[in-house]
């Protein structure tokens, strides 16, 4: 039998499996790239606008740390696209080495794997049926994002270059999980080390490019996003780094290759370290337990919201120079408020952090879900602890949780923003509410989700759905002038655009109240509804 | 005193299908309930209807006095449950389940838990995701065991222990009898319900079949016999309550229904008995052919 057996029905296997989400992250980020070029095409269209566009980027440390520098101001491409060659391209890699790991070491914990295993079924197989379904994802990703750019009129070469970077980030931390998926016997700690691993590249890449030329640019070249930044795509490109890229990702697979032939399936290098024998006195309701098996992801939101809101603190007071030019300043007050620049600027970043705090809130809820599905649920509920109790306990986690996230990025915006605007004491207050202003639509979220998760459990993951159309509404709806009707939907239509406008009480009042009926609609249902 | 568990006509449907069609139920306070039927035929429905996780369509039950679906807080401090395939939290270790399942039900005995932990040789420090599937059954076995309920519902808890854990299990349940408390088991192991229940119902496709104490269970069934006779026999096989007779010469072999034992001995002594085996029903003959009529009636 060659190591190679199977694979063919593994990757048919692998794409029956992921038909639904695969064609949504393909579709999620060609329209990112397509929308991102089409909307900054007409704001900056002149070369003057781009001119100081870039200058002003490329003297401010926050955004060449965030986004990397432009590279061409006289190139449209390259000014039209540089803000999906960050953080995007690093979704695209989370994205890949996600699908990755799901499809190794996700189906060996769950045993999934020893099934098929036992058939015709070769060592490498598996490994192998997941990378093809990653590199595929990823090469349909680069043709149709080329292709798009292209048809907008954007230069052959640099979009072909621009669609590449994006696959070389796709396939070389797709070559990274490969590898993670074999050190750790857990398929989460296989993802989180595979996604530190990401975050540390990102971090060396910013600390070389927050600098500008006279920084330690030569830290590029110990990154993946450097190699990528490096490229050029629309300003000159450099095609033998993506052999450097293509380099690092066979690297990475002769190691994991390597790694499957040696280790025993199920098993992985990094032992698994002992617990505790007894628990914690802590550890004794159900609200602990959610605590436990929460505390994880919450820190890891607050962290990220901590540095996020630093950055966007830092940028703010610069958003003058950057949005020169009436088309970007159009723009911003399209989507944000009316009174003044800076105050645009940070409601939409607050409005930004709002929709991620919305993701935060649905997926602590569907934990709910994910335990009951799982089978946990029950051994709880055959103890005294009642259903609403027990479903309290992860609902909690999510509003409050959402409420720290919320609160952490206010203040981290607001200290970094009123230093630098040598006003701490005026900024820092307002910038604070206005973050916690957005709060009560992040509620009504969690409310749909626990509303779901209590009355129609088989699509509880609907509300998923529900935060897509919320954002679409949000970021599309002034541009394509819909309906206020339409707009009036979604929760966070409502929400007073503070800083700036002036603050309503009464929609922050129903915000709160229909979340809250949600949410006893949500934990009525459930205590209703026969459990599994 | 009133019955542990007691369940007339229960009804619960999904969607079409019909899992539970009238189920009775009866558990003796202090008894050792066996509990069987083939895979589908609703056991798992009728503990979980019993824990308040589903709801009854129809039907009467009772649990320790109480409805239920209704006094879930009230009963669940006096109930302890091990299901069928314990899933754990990947990242908590077997001692922290233990301890919290303990403490969600209200108490567990802690010199008892360390004694259980000795006997079942479980390490509770390895994590949930390190378990075998008989470690993962030991650790909601032991859970189970330390508790102070009043009544164990343990569904097919021994799937995956070895047979040496097994032993220890059907020792424990022993001393939970003992020590007065009810047990409700479901079980596919035969010489498990054998060793250890007082009384058994069997159901299939969600009705009681059968039910009542292993002797009761035995009269209704038959006994092999395997005879040499003096001379070739004689019109056994018309007899009333003689079935599936094998006659070879006066070599014979036949099973009798056991009510009609003593008639057929005596037609047998009239021909000259030279020697004779007899075998009492064995368990399995008795819930095969229960079982057996569930598939032939599925084809």
């Amino acid at each position: 039998m060659s190591a190679l057996a199977g694979t063919r029905l593994l990757t048919w296997l692998a794409f029956r499996r992921d038909r639904i989400i695969l064609p949504f992250w393909i579709y999620f980020f060609t329209a990112l790239a397509l929308g991102t070029a089409y909307s900054s095409r007409a704001a900056y269209g002149t070369l003057a606008k781009r001119v100081d566009f870039a200058t002003a980027v490329n003297k401010n440390p926050s955004l060449l740390a965030l986004y990397g520098p432009v590279h061409d101001p006289a190139s449209v491409g390259s000014v039209s696209l540089w803000k999906v060659g960050g953080i995007a391209a690093a979704l695209v890699g989370v994205v890949s080495l996600l699908l990755v790991v799901r499809h190794t070491r996700a189906d060996e914990e769950s045993g999934r794997l020893e099934l098929v295993s036992a058939g015709v079924v070769g060592r490498y197989a598996a490994l192998t049926a997941a990378l093809i379904t990653a590199v595929t994802a990823n090469v349909v990703i680069g043709v149709l994002v080329s292709g798009g750019l292209i048809a907008l009129g954007l230069p052959a070469v640099g979009s072909i270059a621009f669609a590449l970077g994006w696959c070389a980030i796709g396939l070389m931390f797709a070559g990274v999980a490969a590898v993670t998926a074999q050190l750790t016997s857990g398929s989460r700690a296989a993802s989180g080390l595979a996604i530190a691993v990401l975050g540390l590249c990102y971090l060396v890449r910013a600390s070389g490019d927050a600098g500008g030329h006279n920084g330690p640019t030569w830290l590029l070249w110990f990154s993946p996003f450097g190699w990528v930044s490096h490229l050029r795509p629309y300003a000159g490109e450099r095609w033998w780094v993506l052999a450097v890229a293509v380099a690092f990702a066979a690297g990475c697979l002769a190691v994991a290759f390597a790694l499957v032939g040696r280790r025993d399936i199920g098993a992985g290098l990094l032992p698994d370290r002992l617990g505790p024998a007894e628990a914690a006195p802590r550890l004794r309701s159900p609200l602990a337990l959610a605590w436990r098996l929460q505390r994880g992801s919450l820190l890891a939101w607050t962290a990220g919201f901590a540095v996020y809101g630093a950055a966007v603190g830092g940028v703010t007071e610069n958003i003058d120079d950057m949005v020169g030019g009436k088309g970007g300043r159009d723009l911003l007050s399209k989507i944000g408020g009316s009174h003044g620049l800076v105050d645009a600027f940070l409601n939409t970043a607050m409005s930004i952090m709002a929709l991620l705090a919305s993701a935060y809130a649905v997926q602590a809820v569907l934990r709910l879900r994910a335990e009951e599905t799982g089978g946990l649920t029950e051994p709880i509920l055959a103890t005294r602890v009642g259903r609403i109790g027990w479903a309290a306990s992860h609902v909690v986690y999510a509003m409050a949780g959402s409420a720290l996230l919320m609160a952490v990025n206010g203040a981290s915006v607001g200290l970094l923003h009123g230093l630098r605007a040598h006003d701490l004491s005026g900024q820092f207050p307002r910038v604070f509410w206005s973050a916690m202003v957005q709060l009560p639509a992040v509620w009504v979220l969690a409310g749909i989700t626990v509303a779901l998760f209590g009355l129609a459990p088989r699509i509880a993951v609907a509300a998923w759905g529900a935060l897509g159309m919320f954002l679409l509404l949000g970021q599309l709806g002034p541009l394509l002038k819909l309906k206020q009707w339409a707009m009036d939907l979604s929760p966070f239509t409502h929400v007073p655009k503070l800083p700036g406008a002036e603050m309503r009480t009464t929609p922050v009042i129903w915000l709160i109240v229909v979340a809250g009926l949600l949410t006893a609609a949500g934990l009525a249902g459930f205590r209703r509804r026969d459990l599994g | 005193m009133t019955d542990a568990i007691s369940v007339s006509g229960l009804v619960k449907s999904f969607g079409r299908t019909r899992a539970l069609d009238g189920l009775d139920l009866t558990v003796r306070t202090g008894e050792v309930h066996g509990f069987l039927g083939p895979n589908g035929s609703g056991k798992s429905t009728t503990i979980r209807v019993l824990l308040g996780l589903l709801r009854a369509d129809g039907g009467e039950v009772r649990l320790l006095g109480g409805d239920p679906w209704r006094d879930v807080a009230t009963l669940h401090r006096r109930i302890a449950y091990v299901p069928g395939d314990v899933t754990l939290w990947p990242n908590l270790s077997g001692g922290e389940v233990i301890d919290l399942l303990g403490r969600l039900r209200g108490g567990q005995d802690a010199e008892r838990k360390a004694d259980l932990l000795e006997r079942f040789e479980l390490d509770p420090r390895k994590k949930g995701r390190a378990y075998s599937k008989g470690n993962r059954q030991k650790v909601a076995l032991i859970a189970a065991f330390a508790s102070d309920a009043e009544l164990l519902i343990l569904d097919e808890p021994t799937s995956g222990l070895d047979p040496l854990m097994e032993e220890v299990f059907q020792r424990c349940v022993q001393e939970e009898r003992d020590g007065g408390r009810t047990v409700l088991l479901s079980s596919h192991i035969l010489s498990e319900i054998e060793a250890l229940c007082d009384r058994v119902s069997i159901i299939r496709k969600g009705r009681t079949v059968e039910t009542g104490s292993l002797s009761e269970m035995r009269h209704l069934t038959r006994t092999s016999i395997s005879v040499e006779l003096a001379s070739p026999p004689n019109g056994l096989a018309a007899l009333p309550g003689v079935h599936d007779a094998k006659i070879d010469g006066t070599r014979v072999s036949f099973e009798v229904d056991t009510a009609k034992l003593d008639e057929v001995l005596t037609h047998l002594t009239q021909v000259g008995v030279r020697s004779l085996i007899s075998r009492p029903p064995t368990l399995e003959e008795l819930f095969l052919r229960h079982y057996e009529d569930d598939s032939a009636a599925d084809r």
